[in-house]
């Protein structure tokens, strides 16, 4: 994928709060970069610095305030109706509350193909048998939610962006709400699915594996780009001096 | 012990209590002038079966409308469903039905009384109603919403197959309560003179003087209406149940 993001801006409004007026928020403010031709971009940055608003625009799911983002020379609709198709060939996974709690894990993968693609019961059923069995989900297909522990429910969700064969995945902070023991599950479960040749934007705090599977990486950071490009340089050469500081801080180990 | 065992104990001790109770009053009996009036009671029973499901009826969609309004985004219909809500349940029912019935009905030329009792019922029944759909829409969380739109399904299909599944299972064991209370509720359309049950039983009262054998039957009549709609919730609410993760 290629992606060029072009003076981004998006602002929240914000209610009166103890003594606060009410006023906008800007969350991104005309963030500007582009990508190579990659597999797999990473967004890395400080909690609240604007990743996450940006993954969202990027999936389709918020419309920006102003500026365009296009993937593959392709610009993103601005109507509900043109970006709900866009969002239907492309998969998006989110920290956590992915799968639907009243449907067991077999129904949750069916629903999109079923209700979304128009897969017959049969054909969706055989279209997730394969896969269930490949990321050993198998022998979970018939719990609810509940009976998951976090990492399952993780991959079932991951699963779930997967078998609709999108052109694209968008991971918002995946392994965020997890446990150590279950980030690993998952993030080996990302790994295995970059293997295969699935393209990806991720959003996450897991710097090791940024590194390990990043073609490119923008850290972002109060709204805007600090730093954008390869992956190799990014870390082993790092000039942006907030950069060098926060991979001080989170690779100390 | 086994809860039906505990059932057993409590209401024996509870007959108990009532019967000495009604040991101690001073009291002359007097069955076999309100057996005359078997057949009264009876369709006075139906009556309000028939009213009874009419009005749960009527009411879930009165609620359902309502409660949509109440998020519609829309200020003028918010206003509305608000106003309607507070109103409802600020005011008592006796009130609602003799204004609703002598002044609103005649207005508009209602003049059926069963009809305008169950409308009324439903007004009624539907403002609580609606307070409680809005409190189950909003408790499924956010995330779920979007999830539904990251997987690319419309607002309609995400309210039926995410939201409403899961509301329904929240608002159940509410439902049921008010549908009980609703089924208590229509013994007041007596005061716009819907020969219903407990019209029955004041008729049957004041025709034989015997006050506790007219409304004894009434309350068993009640109780044989509310404690299946109980059953039936318990058992919904079972059958619909599963962890929330």
């Amino acid at each position: 994928m290629n992606l060029v993001v072009t003076d981004l801006v998006q602002r929240f409004p914000v209610r009166a709060d103890r003594g606060r007026p009410a006023g906008t928020a800007t969350v991104l403010d005309r963030l500007s970069f582009k990508t190579g031709e990659i597999g797999a971009l990473v967004l890395v940055g400080p909690s609240g610095g604007g990743k996450s608003t940006l993954l969202r625009i990027l999936a389709g799911l918020d419309l920006p305030t102003a500026g365009t983002v296009s993937f593959d020379g392709e610009a993103l609709p601005r109507d509900e109706e043109a970006l709900r198709r866009y969002r239907r060939t492309v998969g998006t996974v989110f920290q956590a509350y992915n799968l639907f709690p009243h449907l067991t894990a077999m129904d949750n993968l069916l629903l999109p193909l079923v209700h979304v693609h128009g897969l017959s019961d049969r054909d969706a059923r055989e279209r997730v048998r394969e896969p269930l069995e490949r990321f050993r989900l198998a022998e979970h297909a018939h719990k609810r939610p509940a009976e998951l522990s976090g990492g399952q429910k993780q991959r079932i969700a991951i699963l779930r962006a997967l078998v609709v064969r999108p052109r694209r995945l968008f991971f918002d902070e995946p392994t965020s709400a997890l446990d150590p023991e279950m980030r690993a599950e998952v993030l080996e479960m990302i790994g295995e699915v970059r293997a295969e040749g699935a393209q990806f934007v991720l959003v996450t705090h897991e710097m090791a594996f940024a590194r390990r599977v990043a073609d490119e990486i923008a850290f972002i950071a109060d709204g805007t780009v600090l730093a954008a490009g390869s992956a190799k340089e990014f870390f082993e050469q790092p000039t942006e001096p907030r950069v060098r500081s926060f991979l001080q801080l989170t690779m100390a180990t | 012990m086994s809860r039906w065992l505990a059932h057993l104990i409590v209401a024996t001790l509870f007959a108990g209590g009532i019967a000495l109770a009604f040991s101690r009053v001073d009291y002359e009996w007097n069955w076999a002038a309100v057996w005359d009036y078997r057949q009264r009671f009876f369709q006075g029973w139906l009556v309000t079966v028939a009213i009874s499901l009419a009005a749960l009826v009527t009411s879930t969609l009165v609620g359902s409308l309502a409660a949509v309004m109440l998020r519609s985004g829309n200020a003028l219909l918010e206003a509305a469903a608000r106003i309607y809500v507070e109103v409802i349940r600020g005011t008592p029912l006796l009130v609602q039905l003799l204004i609703g019935f002598y002044v609103v009905a005649t207005a508009v030329g209602l003049g059926n009384r069963y009809v305008a009792g169950v409308l009324l019922l439903s007004l009624f029944s539907g403002a609580y109603m609606a307070e409680i759909f809005r409190g189950g829409l909003d408790a499924i969380p956010k995330a779920q919403l979007d999830s539904a739109r990251a997987i690319g399904l419309t607002g309609r299909q995400s309210l039926w197959l995410v939201v409403l599944p899961q509301a329904v299972r929240l608002v159940l064991p509410a439902v049921a309560g008010q549908l009980v209370s609703l089924v208590k509720d229509s013994s007041l359309l007596s005061v716009i003179a819907i020969s219903e049950f407990t019209l029955a039983a004041q008729e049957v009262n004041s025709f034989t003087y015997s006050t506790l054998e007219s409304y004894l039957p009434l309350a068993v009549g009640y109780l044989l209406l509310t404690l299946p709609l109980s059953a039936l919730a318990r058992w919904l609410e079972h059958h619909f149940r599963y962890e929330t993760a």
